[in-house]
C-alpha cells in the first residue's frame, strides 16, 4: 500500500487506540466517556433498533438529495432561460438558504402534518441550494463559440441542451451535489432533533435524544458513529460518480 | 466573374453599445476562391464573418451568402480557438456537425474518419481533447468543419495562437484541402505573410469603422509551396500588402 493510503488510515488506528488507552488508564466512567471498543459492542448489541432508525435517517436524506436534484436543476433550467425570473426568484431562494433550519423546523412541523414530509422539507431546503446555484452557473457557463457553432449547424433546442448545456454544466453540477449530500444528511438530523419524536418511525436523531435522556453515552455514540458512516459513504459515492462522469475530460478529476 | 458564393453591399453594422463596427462595406467571393480580409485587431474583419455565417444581422446593407440561403449546412467555421466540446472524444468532436444534420455515429463514422485523415490525424479518433497539442487541436476544428463538404469556409483568425512553424504547416494543411474538396474561403488574419501565402484576393480593412479600402490581388497558381515562401514574388506581394496596410491606417 502506497503512503499516501497508510497515513490516513494509521492516523485513524492511533487516535483509537490512544483514545482506548486514556479510558482504561485514566479510569474514565463510560457515561462520561465510553472506550472506541465499548462503543463496538454497544452498536452489535443495539443493532436491531439502530438498523431501523439508521434506515429512516438515510431514506430521508437521499429522499431529500432527490428532491434537491430535481427542484434545483429545474429552477436552474427556469433561471436559465429567464433573466428575469430568475430576479424575481433568486431572492426567496437566498432567504431560505440563510435561515438556519434549526430555526424554521418547528415552524415546518406545525403546518405540515406528516412529520416524514417535514423532515423531508428540512433537509430539502438545506440541500437543494447549491445544486441550484451551481447549475443555474453550469448553464450559463458553456462556450460562447460553442453556441455559435451549434446555431451554424441550426441544432434544434433540444440537441442544444442535451449535446451543449447538460455537458457544460455537469461538472459544476456535481460540485453542488458533493456538498448538497453532507447538507442533505445535516439537515435531516437537524430536523428530527427539533421534531424529537419517539416511536418507531424514527431516526438516528432521536435514538441520540433518547440515549441523552437517559445518559446511555455509548449509545450515544454509537448512533454517532452511524451518522459519521454515512455521511462518508454519501461522499464517497459522489467522487466515484464524479470520477465516472468526469474522469475523461474535466481538469477537476486529473490527477497531474 | 460568375455568380458570387458570399456578396456584400453597402453594409453597415452598429452594435448596441453604439460602437460602429463597419461602415458601407462591399465584397464579393466567388466560389472556390480564396479571399483574405486583412487588418488590425478590432477593425471589424470577425463582423465580417459572422454576417457571412448568419450569426449576426446587418444594421444596414443586403448580405447573401449560403448560410442565408439554404437550410443544408454548407458553411463551415473555424474559430480563433479550436472550440471543442471537452467532454467528446476527437471523433465525437468531428462527428457533431452530421449528429446534427440527424446523422448517426456508425452512419457518419467513414466521413469522420477521412476527414480526420485529411489532417493527419486518423490515429488520434478516440482521443480527448486535453490529450492534444493546441496545433493537433486545431486541426481536429478544420476536420470538423471539413466533414460536411461545404461550399463555404470561413476562418477566423484560426493560427494566431500558434508557432510559426506549425502555423505554416497548417497553412499548408488549409490548401491542400480546399484542393482536393474546392470549397470557396473568407479567412481573416492580421499576418501579412499568411494572407500573402494563402490568398488569390486579399482585401485590406481599415480601423474602426471598418472597410475594405484596398484590394491585392496574387496570381501565383495553385499548389504552392516552401518555394512560393522564398521567391521574390512572395517578398514583392508582401511588401504591397504592408504598403496597403499603411496606407489604410495612416
Amino acid at each position: 500500500m502506497r503512503i499516501e493510503r497508510a497515513l490516513p488510515l494509521a492516523t485513524f488506528a492511533a487516535s483509537l487506540l490512544g483514545w482506548e488507552a486514556l479510558v482504561r488508564l485514566a479510569q474514565i466512567p463510560h457515561y462520561t466517556l465510553p472506550a472506541p471498543s465499548l462503543v463496538l459492542q454497544t452498536l452489535f448489541a443495539n443493532f436491531g433498533s439502530l438498523a431501523t432508525s439508521w434506515w429512516f435517517t438515510l431514506k430521508i436524506t437521499l429522499g431529500a438529495l432527490v428532491l434537491a436534484c430535481a427542484g434545483g436543476v429545474l429552477i436552474a433550467a427556469v433561471f436559465a432561460l429567464s433573466r428575469s425570473i430568475e430576479r424575481a426568484l433568486f431572492p426567496v431562494a437566498v432567504v431560505l438558504q440563510v435561515t438556519p433550519v434549526v430555526a424554521i423546523a418547528p415552524l415546518i412541523l406545525i403546518y405540515v402534518e406528516s412529520t416524514t414530509a417535514a423532515l423531508l422539507l428540512c433537509a430539502w431546503i438545506v440541500a437543494f441550494f447549491p445544486i441550484l446555484s451551481n447549475t443555474v452557473i453550469g448553464l450559463r457557463s458553456a462556450d460562447a463559440n460553442l453556441k455559435d457553432l451549434f446555431r451554424l449547424y441550426r441544432a434544434t433546442p433540444w440537441q442544444r441542451l442535451r449535446l451543449l448545456l447538460v455537458p457544460s454544466a455537469l461538472p459544476y453540477f456535481i460540485a453542488g451535489l458533493k456538498v448538497s449530500g453532507g447538507l442533505s444528511l445535516i439537515g435531516a438530523v437537524t430536523a428530527e432533533m427539533v421534531a424529537g419524536a419517539a416511536g418507531r418511525e424514527t431516526g438516528l436523531a432521536s435514538r441520540i435524544l433518547e440515549a441523552s435522556f437517559r445518559t446511555e453515552t455509548p449509545k450515544m455514540f454509537a448512533a454517532l458513529l452511524l451518522l459519521v458512516l454515512t455521511g462518508v459513504l454519501v461522499f464517497w459515492s459522489f467522487e466515484a460518480l464524479s470520477k465516472a462522469l468526469l474522469g475523461r475530460w474535466h481538469a477537476s478529476e486529473r490527477k497531474d | 466573374m460568375s455568380t458570387p458564393i458570399v456578396a456584400l453591399e453597402e453594409v453597415d453594422k452598429r452594435f448596441e453599445g453604439g460602437v460602429q463596427a463597419l461602415a458601407g462595406v462591399n465584397l464579393q467571393v466567388a466560389p472556390g476562391e480564396f479571399v483574405t480580409l486583412l487588418g488590425p485587431s478590432g477593425c471589424g474583419k470577425s463582423t465580417v464573418l459572422r454576417l457571412a455565417a448568419g450569426l449576426d444581422t446587418p444594421s444596414a446593407g443586403r448580405i447573401d451568402a449560403p448560410a442565408l440561403r439554404s437550410s443544408r449546412a454548407d458553411t463551415a467555421f473555424v474559430f480563433q480557438d479550436a472550440t471543442l466540446m471537452p467532454w467528446a472524444s476527437v471523433a465525437d468532436n468531428v462527428w457533431l456537425p452530421l449528429r446534427l444534420a440527424g446523422e448517426g455515429r456508425a452512419q457518419a463514422r467513414p466521413r469522420v474518419d477521412r476527414a480526420l485523415a485529411t489532417v493527419g490525424l486518423a490515429e488520434f479518433a478516440d482521443a480527448f481533447p486535453r490529450q492534444l497539442s493546441g496545433g493537433m487541436r486545431m486541426r481536429v476544428s478544420i476536420a470538423r468543419a471539413l466533414v460536411t463538404q461545404p461550399t463555404l469556409l470561413l476562418m477566423d483568425e484560426p493560427f494566431a495562437a500558434l508557432d510559426e512553424i506549425t502555423r505554416q504547416k497548417l497553412n499548408g494543411d488549409v490548401l491542400a484541402a480546399r484542393q482536393a474538396q474546392g470549397f470557396a474561403t473568407l479567412f481573416v488574419t492580421h499576418s501579412v505573410y499568411e494572407a500573402a501565402f494563402l490568398s488569390q484576393r486579399v482585401l485590406v480593412m481599415s480601423a474602426r469603422p471598418g472597410r475594405v479600402v484596398a484590394e491585392v490581388g496574387i496570381p501565383e497558381p495553385y499548389p504552392r509551396g516552401a518555394g512560393f515562401r522564398n521567391s521574390g514574388r512572395f517578398i514583392e506581394t508582401c511588401a504591397a500588402l504592408s504598403a496597403a496596410l499603411e496606407g489604410a491606417h495612416a
